[in-house]
């Protein structure tokens, strides 16, 4: 609490100076939490599930996710949905037929075994890898001690994009831009996407802004970074079984060393 | 090998002899593990054995993620991706690989820093120190094309910043720089070789890792009290040895165990944290990052690049000798080379800084300067950074050409042991029996 209270401050303190570091172009981040945080933290799958229907019901209608397979979704470590429900869900989806006698253009429902498709509108980014491309507030002096705490900060960086709409808006050049306090800059050109209620959760789950904004960011971090429960078992493991190896080659070393380091002094004679 | 005395591999049976006088490979092997190794190194003679093992781990993942990956700019960022993604353990392979030239970077300096705090540059260690500074170079050269492959935002405006440095050159800066990237600008032709010569120079690395070795081997490690051995006989230079195997082998895994604790730490719970986000965003030539940034192991380097800001010229004319772009350059890689030339810029007679009262500020100075210049090319060069890194590069400048000669004039060094012996027998005293046969002790009751 008292961390969060003071990394508060201190992205205040960031923004009130302002132009010291206009140049990172720094926007406020807020530290929301997350079930994937910290060494032993794994994805929460429900919340994975309700991600991704905020992405297929909102985002997928300009952003595409071209690095995610529809087999992915049924990842025990992601949002293990069933066989069944991803097929339908990828038949809505449509991608360039590769079928024999195809004309280029031509098109055809997805399968399983295809990927997402890429972005519809020009301007809007991929959204596969988007959660590990962004980052949260690095700490004071630009030192990176929050990142070294609590993780980038990617899907706390999205989240805080989505819920930090100002409602202001100015034109230029004929586009209309929409005030975020997160966006570089200050203004972004992706009006606000979310507005709460924009799905219903079978199981109840709230509904507002913040925790859709919430699930679809973490959603978007297992899209970029889906081996991450392998690669913590991994790191722990890792790290037990060195572990051990060390202490063991710790006390051969002591041993080892034992007879040269304790002798008794030679003989006068000598 | 070698000019201490030491037991030589002998072949005993008929198989060894008919080896032995064919070819001498298990002498060689012999001796090389064998080797007589001063018995008071301290913690930081495990670096050595770090970087030869991180080169291994770097070769071996290496050629493994090769094996997946295609060097073409249009699918470069799909490629890494790919083995991120549906590459079994493509992803521990890939995160190795990545945090593996952290690991690199950081036993490097603890190495190089350890040569300069002992005096292991000191003849007639000079060609052990040269050759390792070579290596240095040539892993700099090799991690920045490394990091060029993945073909994201920094890597591609990483690569066209620093291939900008060689335009600074006059006259034949722009033909050079051209070369390098095999076209006016930075595009395929640049990823392909980048990828060709991170996978040749890591060999070009190892073989000089061997010859590193050799020269070590031949003239003696270094110690910390910079004292030689003695070699008179093998048996006077047993006293200020021990065979390399079993015991500094056994220390140094025991070290690197530690090491690969944390390493694996790093890469297990936060393998993203060294690196950049922007480059996790595809290569487009079109739109420049807010802030490129190098990676942490170069920014020392790169702040003293970015700290001038001003030309050489004639005063009071607008003659322009050297201009602020090229001297930076100049300043860059001036600033390795002069670590080059130390050996014969420290004028001192004493080799360990241990014994040196006036040397160990100027290089406990010289170590935060490092870290100082590192957190200032991290920042923008905005407000005071620049100033700061001005500073900075002077001192790295100053310390090489202006105090490392004058100290050896001015300091008075305080007494070194007579031999390593003497150093270790005051770090481990006897615990003589015969101790109480001086009389001097006083009976230990409770013993």
């Amino acid at each position: 609490m008292i961390v969060k209270t003071l990394r508060n401050a201190a992205a205040a303190l960031v923004l009130a100076t302002g132009g010291a570091m206009a140049a990172g172009g720094a926007g406020y981040v807020e530290d929301y939490d997350f079930a994937h945080e910290g060494p032993f933290g794994t994805y929460d799958r429900a919340q994975l599930q309700r991600g991704f229907e905020v992405y297929n019901n909102v985002c997928s209608s300009c952003h595409g996710l071209e690095l995610v397979y529809f087999r992915n979704l049924m990842e025990d470590s992601g949002p293990g949905l069933p066989q069944a429900y991803v097929e339908k869900v990828a038949s809505f989806y449509f991608v360039p037929d590769d079928s024999l006698g195809a004309f280029p253009g031509d098109e055809r429902e997805a399968k399983i075994s295809d990927r997402f498709p890429g972005s519809s509108m020009e301007n809007a980014p991929d959204l596969s890898l988007m959660a590990k491309a962004r980052a949260g507030f690095s700490g004071p002096y630009g030192l990176g001690i929050n990142q070294l705490l609590f993780g980038m900060g990617g899907p706390e960086y999205i989240a805080s994009l989505l819920t930090h709409y100002t409602g202001s808006e100015k034109e230029e050049a004929g586009t209309l831009f929409y005030g975020n306090e997160t966006y570089p800059g200050g203004y972004i050109a992706m009006a606000p996407p979310l507005w709460g209620d924009d799905v219903v959760f079978e199981d109840g789950s709230p509904t507002d802004l913040e925790s859709l904004s919430i699930d679809v960011a973490a959603f978007l971090m297992w899209t970029a970074e889906p081996k991450l429960v392998q690669r913590k078992q991994m790191g722990l493991i890792g790290v037990l079984m060195l572990s051990i190896l060390t202490v063991l080659l710790y006390f051969t070393n002591k041993k080892l060393w034992y007879p040269i380091k304790h002798r008794n002094a030679p003989t006068p004679a000598e | 090998m070698g000019g201490i005395p030491h037991d030589h591999y002998e072949p005993k049976t008929k198989a060894e002899n008919w080896l032995h006088s064919r070819l001498p490979i298990v002498g060689l092997m012999y001796d090389t593990l064998m080797i007589p190794t001063p018995k008071n190194l301290n913690w930081m003679w495990i670096w050595g054995i770090v970087l030869t093992f991180t080169l291994v781990l770097q070769i071996v993942t290496g050629i493994i993620l090769v094996m997946h990956y295609t060097p073409h700019v249009d699918y470069a960022f799909q490629s890494v991706e790919h083995i991120m993604r549906n590459v079994n353990g493509g992803w521990a392979m890939r995160y190795f690989h990545m945090n593996g030239a952290s690991l690199f970077f950081v036993a490097v300096y603890a190495h190089i820093f350890r040569g300069l705090y002992y005096g292991s540059y000191k003849a007639p260690r000079e060609i052990t120190w040269i050759i390792g500074l070579i290596i240095f170079l040539l892993m700099m050269g090799t991690a920045f094309m490394g990091y060029v492959l993945p073909w994201g935002q920094m890597s591609f405006w990483g690569a066209t910043v620093i291939t900008g440095l060689f335009g600074a050159i006059p006259v034949i800066g722009e033909p050079i720089q051209t070369w390098l990237l095999g076209g006016p600008f930075v595009g395929n032709a640049t990823l392909n070789r980048f990828f060709s010569l991170h996978y040749l120079l890591p060999f070009l690395i190892l073989g000089l890792v061997i010859v590193h070795i050799w020269a070590f081997h031949t003239t003696g490690n270094n110690n910390p009290t910079g004292v030689e051995v003695r070699r008179e006989s093998k048996a006077v230079a047993e006293k200020d040895t021990v065979p390399f195997w079993p015991y500094y082998v056994i220390k140094d895994l025991f070290a690197l165990g530690i090491i690969m604790i944390v390493f694996v730490a790093i890469v297990g719970f936060m393998p993203n944290y060294l690196g950049h986000p922007d480059n996790y965003i595809p290569a487009n030539p079109l739109a420049t990052p807010a802030h490129i940034v190098p990676e942490w192991y170069f920014l020392p380097f790169y702040a003293m690049l970015r700290a001038i800001t001003f030309p050489i010229g004639i005063p009071f004319t607008d003659i322009v000798l050297i201009d602020a772009a090229f001297l930076g350059v100049v300043v860059m890689f001036g600033s390795i080379i002069i670590m080059a030339l130390a050996p014969w810029l420290d004028t001192s007679r004493v080799r360990s800084g241990r014994y040196r009262p006036m040397f160990k500020w100027a290089f406990w100075i010289l170590g935060v300067d490092f870290f100082v210049l590192m957190w200032a090319g991290a920042m923008p060069a905005e407000g005071i950074i620049p100033i700061i890194s001005l500073i900075g590069t002077v001192y790295w400048f100053a310390y090489f050409l202006v105090i490392l000669p004058l100290l050896g004039v001015i300091e008075k060094p305080l007494p070194q042991p007579a031999t390593i012996e003497e150093d270790f027998d005051a770090a481990h005293p006897y615990e003589s029996p015969s101790a109480s046969t001086g009389g001097a002790a006083a009976p230990t009751p409770a013993e």
